[in-house]
């Protein structure tokens, strides 16, 4: 038997781990600091599986009703 | 000069405007020709519109999806139960469901479970019974009866063989499971199992019966019931009960379109974004059974917020309105005297930035107009 990985569930969305350039630019678009961003733990399901690390910003692409995708950003927190 | 499909195409992605807004464009342009000072002029009104139909900065959305959920939740019933198939699981619905839901409640009142099954299963009902009686939690009761001898102080279990045949499970591993569980010796002659306490008081023997009717020899602890229906083609199962985690390991369940009605479940099993998924999905499953039509806008914000901080956090006192940075604003929420008298000994600050805090104190709320600030230039 295969073990379950949350990220197939029809629940969640892609989770994608930004690298450091890429996450400074999302942060100069919205204008923000990184501690402004929503959050998302270390020891979430997903963030464990794609093996995000304290500090990383996750680009989330969600499907969404009103858009057909959106994307968010989430900084990860212990 | 008509425009290529590429460059048509080029120009489409590098907008920003909505996936949805995009492709729509694109599908309305498939096979069509066009020049390039008509594609820029299309452009320009559909982003003309999105700007116009899209909410303004300052804008108290917070406010307005509070209201749009609000006023339907007045015509909402105050209890329902609904009977899922014939007289079978009952599941909260309804206002009391809608409150379960934004207080985010550890268990909530009804667990449930929709159980999917992979394609080999789901086609078969047989083959569905099977993963059904393999979750369904059995205790002794279902498979016989329980009867006191007192005269021999013991606690004789008789077994009916076709239940037994029925759930897939042996005389010995029920033996088994009851040594497992009592640590004390079981007797077995044929379908008959006799047990006795470790002192042969009346007590201790009632006290065992009790334990014995409550061990789970098969299936999933907590889950009570399971009930089979033919949803189109495929047959799905219902439980009463939640154990997300456990089900998934199941042979038979589709893990990936398996789910429950526990949003702290699903957070914890999922993650974050699924929990956020599915206080939307619950929410307007809601609403929508009641007749109510909400703007799911309403109900992703009420999401987002929920789930901002990385873990699902009710709306109100030990959540979003508890952790308002102002002291009025939360004193006029709930417990007045607490959070005055807290502020007061730590000596807090209120900046009056939000709207509540400015309604107290009689000043213009920085909303809308009350959001425009004139600033003198000295240099000029």
């Amino acid at each position: 038997m295969t073990k379950f990985v949350a990220k197939d569930h029809e629940l969640v969305p892609e989770h994608i781990i930004l690298l450091p350039e890429e996450g400074k630019e999302v942060l100069i678009k919205y204008g923000v600091d990184a501690a402004q961003l929503p959050k998302i733990h270390v020891n979430d399901p997903v963030a464990k599986e794609i093996g995000a690390k304290v500090g990383n910003i996750l680009k989330i692409i969600r499907k969404s009703p009103t858009a057909k995708h959106s994307t968010f950003y989430r900084l990860v927190i212990d | 000069m008509n425009l290529s499909h590429k460059e048509i195409q080029e120009t489409l992605d590098h907008l920003d405007l909505p996936h949805g807004i995009v492709n729509a464009i694109r599908e309305e342009l498939e096979g069509r020709e066009i020049a390039k000072e008509q594609l820029q002029e299309i452009i320009g009104q559909v982003v003309e519109d999105y700007e116009h139909a899209r909410v303004e900065p300052c804008e108290a959305v917070g406010v307005v999806a509070a209201q749009s959920i609000g006023e339907p939740g007045t015509q909402m019933t105050m209890r329902t139960f609904h009977y899922a198939g014939v007289a079978e699981i009952n599941v909260t619905l309804g206002l009391p469901r809608l409150i379960e839901i934004v207080d985010a409640r550890k268990i909530p009142s009804t667990p449930t479970m929709t159980i999917r099954l992979t394609p080999e299963y789901a086609y078969d009902r047989d083959l569905a019974r099977e993963v059904a009686w393999a979750i369904e939690s059995t205790s002794l009761l279902h498979l016989g009866s329980i009867a006191t001898d007192l005269a021999e102080m013991n606690i004789i279990m008789e077994l009916n063989p076709s239940a037994m045949d029925q759930r897939k499970i042996t005389v010995e591993e029920v033996a088994d499971r009851l040594r497992e569980e009592t640590g004390l010796p079981v007797d077995q002659r044929d379908n008959v199992l006799i047990m006795a306490p470790k002192e042969a008081s009346y007590r201790e023997l009632l006290q065992l019966v009790e334990k014995i009717k409550k061990i789970s020899l098969k299936g999933l602890e907590g889950i009570k019931r399971v009930v089979i229906r033919k949803e189109r083609e495929e047959y799905v199962l219902y439980t009463e009960g939640s154990s997300l985690k456990k089900i998934m390991q199941f042979d038979g369940v589709d893990p990936a379109r398996t789910k429950t009605n526990n949003i702290n479940e699903i957070g914890e099993v999922l993650g974050i974004e699924a929990a956020r998924n599915a206080i939307i999905n619950e929410a307007t499953d809601t609403l929508r059974e009641q007749g109510l039509s909400v703007d799911v806008r309403h109900i992703m914000l009420v999401a987002d917020i929920m789930t901002v901080d990385g873990d699902v956090k009710q709306i109100g006192r030990h959540g979003i309105s508890g952790e308002k940075a102002s002291v009025l604003a939360r004193a006029a929420f709930e417990v007045t005297v607490n959070h005055i008298l807290d502020a007061a000994v730590r000596g807090d600050v209120d900046d009056l930035k939000g709207v509540t805090e400015n309604v107290i104190v009689g000043q213009p709320i920085q909303l809308g107009t009350g959001d425009v600030q004139l600033i003198v230039s000295r240099t000029r």
